[in-house]
């Protein structure tokens, strides 16, 4: 397809502006004034839809195939969460900032203070902040305010280190990086989750805490969950909820019961936001009460008489992590979300979610090698290792699924299982979708033995085959010159 | 059981699966939960239909007042959206998509970056784009921390100009990190320019300025890239996309690392977000950049399409040692930016950074007129402008709010000493009825 720049003719424009009311300015002096105009499309209001159009339709999304990609929670996106956003997107967020403005948006600051009461609950923790971003900037900032923690304990220098399991996400030690820290790595036991007793080993007063994501990316809960956080918390060192997968176990845990004291949350996973092709998410940062006095600001508080307001000048806080109040418009779809599926809905999502994962890995496990078999969460990491042996690799088994209609799982990751094929249904999706995944998947595994060209040789289908990596690598054509 | 169609098996369906699988019931799958750990309470209130729920978030909404004329900026700014730029980024096909990790079912998305990261080159006269950050703070935040991996060095020098959430975000991101920030207080609203000279050593990693600044004034940073580079340091300039419409490029000044909040490019308001951060470079750097970036390639029969490239300096394959720990970032955002930009076009964009102009010059004007308001005359203005009041413009702001106007960001609680001072910001949706209003009120409010 044409770029939408080899589609310009000058002087075409795709909408009009109004008419000035007012006279024009005298014009800058000319060092301020760039040379050129901008070499900007030039098209109709048509051949722009027409673009866009074409360009959505050579996209897979989870409204149009199954998408079963693990880590990611690609649950259905409910079309009345886009209509809940539409109502707030007209108010400027420095209202709230201005000199007796908060009256004028309470609307705004009361669902985000409720959204932050309903995660803390949901999460068993004392205090929300929604300000961060995305999973990993709620990450980040929940090792910021442990850093805070013990900086105010006089500990800033003792603490060093981060622990981690190898089964992690890669934006846990890139986040602890940012905060300064060491990380230190601990294998997996061969049970499937982190070494208890490697993990001992590990373990020091300089380690100023421990990330763990509970059910881990293969898809286990942690048996050792409440002794690894009574180790930790005996070196005073806190504990880190990574709430990738918290679909597994709402209603059943909350993490702030076994110890963890610092949690972020996915909107754009477990409560039903859409992903958009690479964000925007969002990843409000729970917390336990020792760590209220350093969250970030501005901080949303509600007065006696019921009235938010926003507290601006905490000497303890680790200060802003983002301009304004986090992504709002992802809040209030997280917010819909939750009052609609309420207490009965979400302990549901969990248990149809952990079903429907472990549905699967009992149907395909003659067909793939599995290796850690036992009962799986929200979703099943098996590995591609029987195919390898016929020269087919996780990647070739990915290729087949795309001409097959579905989007691939996760592959490669975690990076502890070789070929790793990541699987994470949700619970949004039907038994006849399931089943019909489960034959393609059956057929791949078949197909591995009798023709493995064939999987070597997808997609056919799709308007690009693979793709040379090496060549954009290397000649790093990231922008159209023109 | 089973009343919500999020959840869609029937019972059957559900005895089924649980035999396959070979456990009883579905409490079963959870029994790796030790008992003793198992939530206590859960109190969320019963779910609802989807009319109720709307119905309650049209109250939480109209708890907002939906009628303020907004005069107000401070990096978000109230601009027109083409109805196409909803319709649009509202395709599923886009907005229900992951991260383009499949390029061969994800060319729709793949493109459409690659095709934004190109209108942001021509936008800011830089060579390389990455494909979105979060915002306009953590971008500068991100910028800075690609100098101290550029320069090897460990020390920053803010102008205090900037932004001020964006200079806490950016103190938020380096607290930890071993890392000198120095902020220049401003010099009547612009960089102070001799201070900046006697810091600037080769100890300095970079110099982060704004253009136009938080006071409105638009400066030129070409003598400055010089000074910057003869010490071996990079400039850093954060931008306002809507104002390179008319407003000198920092590729053309001699600018590293250009970043800035691409609200205004087609994204509502939304209370502050969603929106997002662009970073943009001189191609030296590229391998420095944070976050994802696009790159154009071929398949095995030669036809074009694009990859994620570059991989190897982010998270999931560096871990602890990757440029940034960003994954997620703001890619629908990106494209709404991307469609506005090709909706308004090359001349459309010079024509709506005239309109914002002339709006806030006419205002400037006006307000000048009034008996003990003066305006900041430093330096030239695009759609910001500051103004001395004659007496607390906290006070004055709260008057003018009852009256249903957002007047502007009072500097007081940002500048020590700016008590009086006002910033306005006049976009191309204020109507010469709408200003004229302002000036009356602003007036009366004065005399009170």
């Amino acid at each position: 397809m044409q770029l939408i720049y080899e589609q310009s003719v000058a002087g075409r424009r795709g909408v009009r502006l109004p008419v000035s009311d007012v006279p024009a300015a005298t014009a800058l002096p000319d060092n301020l004034l760039r040379r050129e105009p901008a070499a900007l499309a030039e098209v109709s209001e048509l051949d722009l839809v027409r673009h866009f159009t074409n360009l959505s339709r050579r996209n897979y999304s989870l409204d149009t195939n199954f998408y079963p990609l693990g880590s990611c929670t690609m649950k259905y996106n409910a079309k009345a969460l886009e209509n809940a956003a539409g109502l707030f997107s007209s108010f400027h967020p420095m209202t709230a900032l201005l000199p007796g403005g908060a009256e004028f948006c309470q609307g705004s600051l009361g669902l985000l203070y409720d959204l932050g009461q309903m995660l803390a609950d949901i999460t068993g923790m004392d205090e929300v902040t929604t300000q961060p971003l995305a999973g990993a900037h709620g990450e980040m900032t929940g090792i910021l305010l442990i850093a805070a923690y013990h900086a105010a304990k006089g500990n800033k220098a003792k603490k060093k280190y981060v622990v981690v399991p190898d089964s992690s996400h890669g934006t846990n030690p890139a986040s602890a990086a940012i905060a300064g820290y060491e990380v230190i790595t601990v294998p997996t036991a061969p049970y499937g989750d982190m070494d208890i007793e490697l993990f001992k080993k590990a373990m020091n007063d300089e380690v100023a805490a421990v990330m763990m994501t509970c059910p881990n990316t293969l898809g286990l809960f942690n048996p050792h969950i409440q002794e690894i956080s009574d180790i930790a918390h005996g070196h005073d060192a806190l504990m880190y909820y990574d709430g990738a997968n918290l679909n597994a176990i709402m209603g059943k845990v909350k993490p702030g019961d076994v110890g963890f004291d610092v949690i972020h949350v996915n909107l754009h996973k477990t409560f039903g936001t859409p992903h958009g092709g690479g964000g925007p998410g969002a990843g409000p940062v729970g917390v336990k009460k020792a760590l209220i006095p350093f969250l970030p600001q501005p901080r949303i508080v509600m007065d006696d008489d019921g009235q938010f307001l926003l507290e601006d000048h905490n000497p303890g806080s680790i200060g802003r992590t983002a301009n304004f109040f986090g992504n709002f418009g992802v809040m209030a779809k997280a917010y819909a979300y939750i009052i609609m599926l309420g207490r009965e809905g979400l302990i549901r999502v969990s248990e149809q979610a952990v079903l429907n994962a472990n549905y699967i890995k009992e149907r395909l496990k003659a067909y793939y090698d599995l290796p850690y078999d036992t009962t799986c969460m929200h979703e099943c990491v098996f590995s591609a290792g029987k195919q390898l042996e016929h020269g087919v690799h996780a990647i070739d088994i990915a290729k087949f699924l795309i001409d097959k209609g579905y989007h691939p799982p996760t592959v490669y990751f975690p990076l502890i299982v070789k070929e790793a094929i990541m699987i994470e249904p949700t619970e949004t999706e039907s038994k006849a979708t399931l089943d019909a995944f489960i034959e393609v998947m059956i057929e791949a595994a078949l197909a591995a033995q009798t023709n493995p060209q064939q999987l070597l040789d997808a997609p056919l289908t799709t308007p690009v085959g693979r793709l040379d990596e090496t060549k954009a690598a290397r000649e790093q054509n990231v922008c159209c010159i023109g | 059981m089973n009343d919500s169609h999020y959840c869609p098996h029937t019972p059957e369906e559900i005895r089924e699966m649980l035999s396959v699988i070979g456990v009883a019931s579905v409490e079963e799958l959870f029994s790796a939960i030790p008992a003793g750990l198992r939530a206590k309470t859960f109190n969320l209130p019963p779910g609802l239909s989807e009319f109720e729920t709307l119905d309650t978030m049209k109250a939480i909404a109209a708890d907002n007042s939906a009628c303020l004329t907004s005069f107000v900026g401070g990096g978000y700014y109230d601009h027109l959206i083409p109805a196409a730029v909803d319709h649009l980024s509202g395709r599923a096909e886009f907005y229900t998509a992951y991260t383009p990790y499949q390029p061969e079912c994800s060319q729709g998305t793949l493109q459409a970056l690659f095709e934004y990261q190109t209108a942001i080159c021509r936008l800011t006269g830089m060579d390389v784009s990455n494909a979105s950050l979060y915002d306009g703070g953590t971008a500068c935040a991100e910028a800075v921390m690609m100098a101290l991996r550029v320069t090897g060095r460990n020390r920053v020098i803010v102008d205090g100009c900037l932004n001020p959430f964006s200079r806490q975000v950016l103190k938020t991101y380096l607290y930890n990190l071993d890392v000198e920030v120095v902020e220049i207080a401003p010099l009547d609203g612009t960089l102070n320019r001799a201070e900046l000279a006697g810091l600037l050593d080769q100890s300095v990693a970079a110099v982060l300025v704004q253009n136009p600044n938080f006071f409105g004034c638009i400066e030129d940073f070409s003598v400055l890239a010089q000074q910057v580079h003869a010490v071996d340091a990079l400039l850093i300039a954060s931008v306002y996309p809507i104002s390179l419409g008319l407003l000198v490029t920092p590729g053309e000044m001699g600018v590293d690392i250009t970043v800035g909040d691409g609200q205004s490019l087609g994204n509502p308001l939304s209370f502050g977000g969603p929106s997002f951060g662009f970073i943009a470079a001189k191609k030296a750097y590229i391998r420095n950049m944070p976050g994802r970036i696009i790159g154009e390639t071929v398949d095995k029969q030669g036809r074009r399409g694009f990859v994620l490239t570059l991989q190897a300096r982010e998270q999931h394959i560096k871990r602890h040692k990757a440029t940034s720990n960003i994954c997620s970032n703001q890619g629908l955002c990106a494209l709404r930016g991307l469609i506005f930009l090709s909706s308004i076009g090359r001349q459309g964009l010079v024509e709506l950074a005239r309109l914002n102009r002339d709006k806030a010059e006419y205002a400037k004007a006006q307000l000048a007129g009034i008996p003990g308001v003066t305006v900041l005359q430093s330096a030239a203005t695009f759609n910001e402008f500051t103004i001395f009041l004659p007496k607390a413009a906290d006070g004055v702001v709260m008057e003018l709010l009852k009256k249903g106007i957002m007047a502007g960001v009072p500097l007081g609680q940002y500048y020590q000493g700016s008590e009086n001072c006002l910033v306005l910001t006049v976009t191309e949706k204020r109507s010469k009825k709408e200003i004229d209003r302002l000036v009356r009120e602003l007036e009366v409010a004065l005399c009170n």
